[in-house]
């Protein structure tokens, strides 16, 4: 059976009959008309009548389907030749780095035969795309799950910190971890819970330009994350990205405090009611912040489970109150609100508020501003929702207050456990100041 | 010297770029223009080849190369956006464009593609931001002619402009990305074009064709020609980025001559009995403690700047380095070339043109000593850092075998006087990938259908029809369809009643002169050339004032043409003040109309004329001057 991915209805029979495949040079008669070239695979999306063909130039057209066309096959497909170039060495004496895939793009090549990208996350493919690594560290990778972030659940967090845990465990100076960019942010603060008392520094990274093209930040953002594993005082979960447009600084940031702000460009991921912990410039950490955890400190202990049952719920005009009931329906066990302004939402919400609480469900206050801090104490509403039982959550943001919520549930064995945790200032979610120049997008 | 083009088997393929006129860019919504000044703000990026890429050349020299260039990029918030910064996905390929090429193969009789694929073409060199060119085919075939032979065309393309080159120091490039996304649309001719004048006359063609379908830029730079160039034995050439058409002859004829010397060169080489084995295991030598003492200037500041100074023999290789190819480019030439790209050296110094450049005859004796090189031997020399020399003379050994063997496959720039000089290898055409953020887009009947009915005139029609319509004579009507300004003629001889042979004159013979002159006029708008035919059907401002006006608009560009008539003293006066002015005149020459009547208005017109030369009009003057004078001796009768 031939591949003809994409290919569908009368052109893929036509193209069956003619017994050609994917890659093959193929020549297209129709109309008086002929074209020469390599038959390449069609997009799913796209419609079912045209045949996409790469002529002998390079480029593509496509030729439209009609029941007189005649195809041939002139040869076979080439198989596409990779040569990976030369392996640098690897020095000893440097710190040991892991690095763990979870999916995304973040070292790739292109098959210039049909286009398609392929992953590369072996150490070697690793090696040969970023060269610089070796000189940096002793890397070693690892595969854990191939996934869109958008397709990262819970229990793969999970399945992260288990993971980071085997590699400090085995030696590891420094963990980082590749990760689709959309959900990075949820990853990070995940790990920042349940990674306790960690004492190496562990470094989620991502792309927003997918590493086939030259401009990719891929590269750069990859070297940041290894040097910040290899060589940070810190012992936190940070997130590397490019802190500006230019590829000349990666920033680092908290992994509690960051959000990603922007949907394509390089400096998409902002921390949030903080400055970012750190920069890599040059190939040198420089320290921003100057509380942060020392590397080396203590032994790990892993607290990864995670409750799913909690929702976060922005409030807007025109919100139904019955959502929040139905919530309470369902066996949810907590509520993150991301009010309006200083922590409120319309007291329509109350009567479903009060019962949530009622039935044993945390209802946690954020804000949808961002930027800033709740304060319940300014406005009545704010009085009204603390008394009937909402958990003001201060300068945190509303994407790690739901991981935390899920994370406190998990590994509490009660509410009262849990709410105490919801207090406390785990991994640099609070910040007790918010400073003039952090109040800005 | 003479060449003999269809002798040598000289074949010729064109490749003519030309910017469109659209609303906004390819991909997003900037408007297609250039900023002056300042940039607003500027980013830093480097380029990294992606994998594949880096199979093709010498990948460890490719990858140094890159490593160590950082691209430096300026923007302004008018011209660019996030995707001409590659920090948001383009949109949808601009169908304005999109008819604008459809439109030129159906008058050039090429066969659009049933959908329109956008690909990515990988060029590195920091003019894309994002490290591809996006390019797609439109038509393929078609054919024009010229002087009654055809050439064929083999594919138009629709293409976004690449980023412009400002400066380049050190391993830095300074880009600016304002005309980074301005569609162009790319016709690529067969490489049937047998002689350099026939290559100036396609190109000619091609450029009046496209300028017919009246939707085309004008100006420096918008139109860009590339060339392929071969002779038999030789290698087929690609030349790039030649802006003047004229000087496409002189580029063709040029390089035939280059290629023909250089297989001459292999011819000699071969005949003093030179073998490839002879020069593969050639090491460069540490020279420096030769030149401790030198009074070249050139080495000296290598050597306090802590550099080295590196020799490499090339044995029977005496008097070819310094042998002409073509005008101002020798063997020796084509080498520097090769040692600037590849290790970054300031150029070579070679025994050809040695002794020179303050190095003595005892310095040269030393350095052929010491590299044991045999009469007839050559020697280059090189200064900088070590690595970076050691880099540069393995690639001018490189160059070397190449001369041996020929001419080699090559990318070439255009330098102002028609040589050329290396870029880099030519690229095979295994660089291009699919555009995946844009979607293919289907030609339907309908719009080729839409099109076809509005198709332009093809210049031979255009010709003859401005002849007839607007009285032109065949040689200036030839001159306008040859302009930039062709659409803008017509539009202001239908628009305004002012003479067209008058505008034509003025925006082609006018403007060719001022720019021999030096006067800028690439960057006079069309909006300034309106005003100026509608200031003088207004008869605010005289024919004459024509040029002065032109020049002054030259140098401010963002002024009026009325603001030129008023800075340069030209504007007219108004009637009132025009017969104060005569009658005044009058009065002065009083004496003179009492003594001779209606006689003395030839001195009185020449008196009054040249106190108001430029700022009034003869006939008006005389006019005035006539009533004034008979009412004034009514006056003196009575």
């Amino acid at each position: 059976m031939p591949n003809l991915q994409g290919y569908r209805g009368p052109l893929r029979e036509l193209l069956e009959r003619s017994g050609v495949d994917i890659g093959d040079l193929i020549r297209v008669e129709k109309g008086g008309r002929i074209y020469e070239g390599y038959l390449m695979p069609r997009l799913e999306t796209a419609d079912e009548w045209h045949l996409v063909l790469k002529l002998r130039s390079g480029y593509n057209i496509g030729v439209a389907y009609e029941p007189s066309m005649r195809v041939t096959r002139l040869g076979a497909a080439v198989k596409p030749e990779f040569r990976p170039p030369p392996l640098p060495e690897q020095r000893s004496g440097l710190p040991k780095v892991s690095i763990i895939s979870t999916g995304g793009t973040i070292a790739s090549r292109v098959d210039y035969v049909t286009g398609g990208v392929h992953a590369a996350i072996s150490s070697r493919d690793l090696l040969s795309i970023v060269p610089e690594l070796a000189d940096i560290a002793l890397v070693e990778a690892d595969i854990l799950y191939s996934l869109f972030s958008e397709n990262i659940e819970a229990h793969h967090w999970s399945g992260m910190a288990r993971k980071v845990a085997d590699k400090i465990e085995a030696g590891a100076m420094g963990v980082v971890i590749t990760h689709g960019t959309d959900t990075m942010g949820y990853s990070a603060a995940a790990l920042s819970f349940a990674l306790r008392n960690l004492p190496v520094p562990v470094v989620f990274v991502g792309s927003q330009r997918s590493s086939d093209r030259p401009s990719s930040d891929a590269a750069t953002n990859l070297i940041g994350a290894v040097t910040a594993a290899a060589y940070a005082p810190f012992a936190e979960v940070v997130v590397a990205m490019h802190e500006t447009t230019s590829d000349t600084s990666i920033a680092l940031h908290r992994g509690t405090k960051v959000r990603k702000c922007h949907t394509s460009s390089r400096y998409a991921f902002r921390s949030v009611n903080a400055r970012p912990l750190a920069r890599v410039v040059k190939g040198r950490v420089e320290m921003i912040a100057e509380d942060y955890r020392p590397r080396g400190e203590g032994e790990l202990e892993l607290q990864d489970r995670f409750d799913e049952r909690v929702a976060l719920i922005k409030f807007h005009p025109g919100f139904n109150p019955a959502l929040i009931e139905w919530l309470v329906d369902e066996g949810y066990r907590g509520i993150i609100l991301e009010g309006t302004g200083l922590g409120h939402v319309s007291s329509k919400c109350y009567g479903p508020l009060r019962r949530a609480v009622k039935e044993g469900l945390i209802v946690g206050m954020t804000s949808q501003c961002l930027w800033g801090r709740v304060n319940m104490n300014v406005y009545t509403t704010g009085r009204e929702l603390q008394q009937i039982g909402v958990e003001p959550l201060g300068d945190m943001l509303p994407e790690t207050a739901l991981v935390k919520l899920m994370w406190a549930l998990g590994v509490s064995s009660s509410r009262e456990e849990a709410l105490e945790l919801m207090r406390r200032n785990i991994a640099g979610e609070y910040s007790d100041r918010t400073l003039y120049e952090e109040v800005r997008p | 010297m003479k060449i003999d083009y269809e002798a040598i088997g000289l074949k010729v393929g064109l490749e003519v770029h030309q910017e469109l006129d659209t609303r906004h860019k390819l991909f997003c919504h900037c408007p297609p223009k250039l900023f002056r000044g300042e940039p607003e703000y500027t980013f830093v990026r480097r380029l990294r080849p992606s994998q594949s890429e880096l199979g093709e050349v010498d990948p460890a020299a490719l990858f140094e190369f890159l490593k160590g260039k950082t691209i430096v990029y300026e923007a302004n918030r008018e011209t660019s956006c996030l995707v001409e910064m590659d920090e948001e996905p383009p949109g949808p390929l601009n169908d304005e464009a999109l008819d604008i090429c459809l439109t030129f193969a159906l008058m050039v009789g090429a066969q659009p593609v049933d959908e329109v694929h956008v690909m990515r073409k990988i060029v590195v060199d920091g003019s894309n931001t994002t490290g591809f060119q996006r390019t797609c085919v439109v038509a393929l075939g078609g054919e024009i002619e010229v002087e009654g032979k055809r050439i064929h065309l083999e594919q138009i393309c629709l293409e976004e402009d690449a980023a412009r080159k400002i400066a380049e120091e050190g391993g830095v490039v300074r880009y600016r990305i304002d005309r980074l996304g301005i569609p162009l649309i790319e016709v690529t001719t067969a490489p049937e074009i047998g002689s350099p004048s026939e290559a100036r006359k396609v190109a000619h063609a091609i450029g009046r064709i496209l300028r017919a379908t009246g939707r085309v830029r004008r100006g420096l730079g918008t139109i860009r020609q590339d060339l392929n160039i071969s002779i038999r034995g030789g290698a087929l050439i690609e030349i790039k980025g030649v802006q003047e058409l004229d000087l496409v002859e002189k580029v063709v004829e040029y390089e035939a001559m280059r290629q023909l010397r250089l297989l001459e060169i292999a011819e000699e080489l071969r005949s003093r009995g030179l073998k490839p084995e002879d020069l593969e295991d050639l090491e460069p030598v540490d020279v420096s403690d030769l030149f401790r003492e030198t009074r070249c200037r050139i080495l000296r500041r290598e050597l306090k700047r802590k550099g080295r100074i590196y020799a490499l023999r090339l044995p029977r290789f005496g008097g070819l380095l310094g042998r002409e190819l073509c005008p101002g480019r020798r063997l020796g030439t084509e080498m520097a070339d090769r040692a600037k790209f590849w290790g970054g050296v300031e150029g070579i110094l070679h025994t050809d043109e040695l002794p020179g450049y303050d190095i003595t005859a005892e310095e040269v004796e030393a350095l052929r000593r010491r590299v044991d090189a045999e009469p007839g031997d050559a020697v280059v020399i090189v200064a900088g850092e070590a690595e970076r020399c050691r880099r540069a003379l393995k690639a001018v050994l490189e160059r070397a075998i190449e001369a041996l063997e020929g001419v080699p496959s090559e990318t070439r720039a255009a330098n102002p006087d028609g040589t050329t000089h290396y870029t880099r290898p030519r690229p095979g055409p295994a660089r291009m990938y699919p555009e995946t953020d844009v979607v293919s887009i289907p030609i339907t009947e309908e719009r080729l259908r839409r099109l076809r009915e509005n198709l332009p005139e093809m210049p031979e029609e255009k010709l003859r029809r401005f002849m007839e319509e607007y009285k032109l004579n065949e040689k200036l009507a030839r001159q306008i369809i040859d302009s930039e300004y062709t659409a803008l003629f017509e539009e202001i001889a239908r628009g305004l009643k002012v003479s067209p042979t008058l505008i034509a004159v003025t925006l082609t013979e006018t403007l060719k002169s001022l720019s021999r002159e030096g006067v800028r006029v690439d960057l006079i708008g069309d909006d300034a050339l309106r005003e100026i035919f509608k200031l003088i059907e207004e008869r605010a401002m005289m024919k004459e004032a024509i040029p002065d006006v032109l020049t002054w608009l030259a140098e401010h560009p963002d002024s009026t043409a009325r603001e030129a008539l008023r800075e340069l003293g030209l504007e007219l006066l108004p009637r009132e003040e025009l017969e104060a002015i005569i009658k005044a005149k009058i009065e002065e020459n009083i004496k003179l109309l009492k003594e001779r009547g209606q006689r003395p208005f030839g001195p009185l017109m020449g008196r009054v004329m040249s106190e108001v030369r430029g700022r009034a009009n003869p006939a008006e003057v005389q006019e005035i001057l006539r009533t004034l004078i008979s009412e004034r001796l009514k006056k003196l009768k009575s």
